[in-house]
């Protein structure tokens, strides 16, 4: 009889505990909405005691508590931090601004995560709690069709944001994320036309001189960057990083988009970038690694011996700064770099804010558009403090013709005249939703031609629509 | 008399039954998240069912066309051949070692010391996530990684190797590291195996004069065969479903050349668009392939017993 109960007791624990180790699973979504509802209620007599400070600040007070930001990296959160009126941090993933939480969902680009969780989270919008939805995400030009050719995105209108409002930015920044009927659905705080950054010392050493002028006549096109190249490399020094760095500059100057109806197409431009970059690696002027990792970094220090690399002003903020504090760490930090035009006009980046539909924060979403993007007062302070390239006119220009803004990382030059004539010659005419996939994968199968390991440019063009359909069904060669 | 025996068989009911109540577990388990899952891949196999951006295409019955396409393509074939290369590269070094090892950790009569530290340390890469491990390979190997300046200082080479712009050497280092990572689990299998074997065999053959090479082929070797067959099955499925290495190793672009990709890296891709219907396919595909690899292993290994 024991023994009965004994098993009967085992058996009931196990399928018990089975059954548990389900339901706790079905039930982890409420779990975690649970603390998400319950902390604002928690700071809510803390948040009544700072509402006179933050009362500027604070929106509407009928909308939700939680402020869901959906981005990449740490570049748009650390603007936020620093310019938005009454943002304060709490710790990496949260913050506050007056009574409502921001809650930053941050998810690497790598191998298209973001993507895909902000697919899902879009998607699920519509049934998601109202403190689980989905309130401004971050998109990239190379893909900000995808999400604004949807009603998944907000138009600027609905928000109360007027074109007057609008009218300092740059036209281009508003051509990326105007949808096929023309509407508006996304704005950014900055500009991204790019130029050729490149080291002092060794211009100085190389050509005689670290002016900009006199180092642009020798880098004014292609075939002088070849020639100048040479100059560099026999004195022992690299003229870009990587093949990788210019491939922004051919493909900005691409006639044709990436892909016509459903039809991929290679412009010329981008078969000029890889024998280009094919003649430059043959001749081990440059590398051909990828961007971003170390070896690619190294041409930040002086030991790294690269000449120059090519970006917006983003690039010299956000990455060539890198240890700009440390004594004598990088060339950044000896004001070292100075910038030039380069061989041809291009933009790279730029990262744009739009607001989803089904937000519950549509007062607050509205305030921080105009605060980060359209403020002027807000804008002009990015600039001072970041050196960032702003969306907004005539703050540009104004600096632009500054002679007490220097940039500290370019030794004192002021680069924003050269910036401006740059922003208005972009042209985006020729974005697809199929950007961002289709340029990685054209680089990956490329990047093998110009290492020797495919013998011809069509070998490797095949593989390029090997790559490109796997990606993406949809489409034909 | 016939009481009492009939009342025996009732116990032994009775004790199936309990037996069945533990069993249950098991089978949900595997009904919710095996059987179940597995149906629906093969259900999902036969229609057009993906993402155009966040436009959700079918699903559409389409018959078998998936698998005509991921089968008349030629990079399946590609990508098969890339794994079972670096797979047969890693388990060639990874079953001798291990072999040799559990011989040596298994004989009494060497009598070897600190078996138990060696024992750990052995196992000790297979506890490292792979996709640590890959980053942990591929920065000590980048252009300008620490293995580089080490041969650089040597003056063994002049300028940095590239190792990740060369087929054989990223390939190489592939199966270095699952060599690394599953060497320490093999051979604690295999060990377990020899432990045991009757240790009378081997004095016996001690007496008649055997020679060490000739108790490992005639003794350990037969005796450990089933072991040895599920430690090559085991690896054979994992090794096909290789993964993580190559893909954090190659950033899941497979260079150079595609020559790193395997076949479920190329599941890893169809995900850009959710395609369900190809990867239902190419699911279903390597389902019937690994099947049929482990009948030939098994039917070579237990035809070689009947000689």
């Amino acid at each position: 009889m024991k023994k009965k109960v004994l098993g009967f007791l085992l058996s009931a624990t196990m399928v018990a505990g089975m059954l548990a180790g389900c339901g706790s699973a079905a039930e982890a979504p409420a779990a975690t909405e649970a603390p998400a509802a319950e902390a604002p209620a928690a700071e809510a007599p803390a948040a009544e005691e700072a509402a006179p400070a933050a009362e500027e600040a604070a929106p509407a007070a009928d909308e939700g508590k939680v402020l869901n930001i959906s981005a990449w990296n740490e570049e748009f959160k650390s603007r936020l931090t620093d310019h938005y009126p009454g943002y304060e941090v709490i710790d990496g993933t949260t913050g506050k601004i007056g009574d409502v939480t921001v809650n930053w969902l941050i998810t690497p680009n790598e191998e298209n995560a973001y993507q895909n969780r902000l697919d899902e989270l879009l998607l699920a919008q519509d049934s998601a709690a109202a403190d689980d939805k989905i309130d401004l995400f971050l998109v990239e030009a190379d893909y900000a069709v995808k999400y604004t050719d949807t009603d998944y995105t907000m138009p600027i209108k609905d928000l109360g944001i007027t074109d007057d409002e609008l009218k300092d930015q740059y036209s281009y920044t508003q051509a990326v994320v105007t949808d096929s009927n023309g509407v508006l659905k996304g704005t950014s705080w900055q500009g991204c036309p790019g130029v050729m950054i490149y080291n002092r010392e060794i211009a100085k050493e190389v050509f005689g001189t670290d002016e900009p002028a006199e180092i642009q006549a020798k880098f004014s096109d292609w075939d002088k960057f070849f020639e100048s190249a040479g100059e560099l490399d026999k004195a022992g020094y690299d003229v870009i990083s990587s093949t990788a760095d210019t491939f922004r500059v051919y493909q900005n100057n691409a006639k044709l988009p990436w892909v016509n109806g459903t039809q991929i197409q290679v412009d010329d431009n981008l078969k000029k970038w890889v024998e280009d970059s094919k003649k430059l690696a043959d001749a081990g002027y440059c590398n051909t690694w990828g961007q971003w990792g170390e070896d690619w970094n190294k041409g930040f220090y002086p030991s790294g011996k690269v000449f120059a690399y090519f970006g917006p002003a983003w690039l010299i903020d956000f990455c060539m700064a890198a240890d700009v504090s440390e004594p004598e760490a990088s060339v950044a930090n000896q004001g070292g770099w100075a910038a030039t035009e380069g061989p041809q006009g291009f933009y790279w980046g730029g990262t744009w804010i739009c607001a989803a539909t089904g937000t519950d924060n549509p007062s607050l979403v509205a305030d921080i558009m105009r605060k980060m993007t359209m403020d002027p007062e807000v804008m002009k302070d990015i600039v001072l403090k970041d050196n960032d390239f702003v969306n907004n006119r005539p703050v540009m220009e104004e600096l632009a013709n500054d002679p007490s803004y220097q940039n500290a990382v370019l030794g004192g030059q002021n680069p924003l005249k050269m910036f401006c004539a740059g922003a208005d010659k972009i042209d985006m005419a020729n974005l697809t939703a199929y950007d961002q996939g289709l340029l990685g994968d054209f680089q990956t199968a490329m990047g093998d031609y110009i290492n020797g390991n495919y013998a011809t440019y069509d070998e490797a063009l095949e593989q390029f629509y090997t790559l490109a359909l796997q990606r993406y069904p949809e489409l034909t060669r | 008399m016939g009481n009492q025996k009939s009342k025996g068989n009732n116990n032994v009911v009775k004790f199936n039954r309990w037996g069945y109540i533990f069993l249950i577990p098991f089978f949900v388990t595997y009904l919710i998240f095996s059987f179940i899952p597995l149906c629906s891949t093969i259900y999902n196999s036969f229609f057009e069912n993906y993402r155009s951006g966040l436009k959700q295409i079918g699903p559409n019955f389409v018959g078998i066309q998936n698998y005509v396409t991921l089968l008349g393509s030629p990079e399946i074939w590609k990508y098969l051949v890339n794994t079972l290369i670096m797979w047969v590269g890693g388990f060639i070094p990874q079953i001798t070692i291990a072999l040799l090892l559990a011989y040596w950790f298994s004989d009494p009569s060497l009598r070897l010391k600190g078996q138990r530290f060696f024992k750990t340390v052995i196992y000790m890469p297979n506890l490292i996530m792979a996709s640590a491990f890959s980053m942990l390979f591929f920065a000590l190997f980048s252009d300008s990684g620490p293995v580089n300046q080490i041969l650089l200082a040597l003056h063994v080479i002049k300028e940095p190797y590239k190792f990740f712009q060369y087929v054989i050497a990223s390939r190489v280092l592939v199966m270095l590291m699952n060599f690394l990572m599953w060497f320490g689990n093999t051979t604690i299998l295999l060990m377990a195996g020899m432990l045991g074997i009757d240790s009378s065999l081997y004095e016996a053959a001690q007496v008649d004069g055997a020679t060490a090479s000739q108790v490992f082929f005639k003794i350990t070797m037969p005796i450990l065969r089933p072991i040895f067959v599920y430690v090559l099955i085991t690896s054979l499925i994992g090794g096909l479903q290789m993964f993580d290495v190559p893909q954090i190793l190659t950033n899941g672009r497979g260079n150079p050349t595609d020559s790193l990709t395997t076949v479920i890296m190329l599941l890893n891709r169809y995900l850009t668009s959710k395609d369900v219907g190809r990867g239902g396919a190419l699911s279903v595909f390597m389902f019937i392939v690994t099947g049929i690899l482990s009948l030939i292993v098994f039917r070579i290994n237990s035809t070689r017993e009947k000689n």
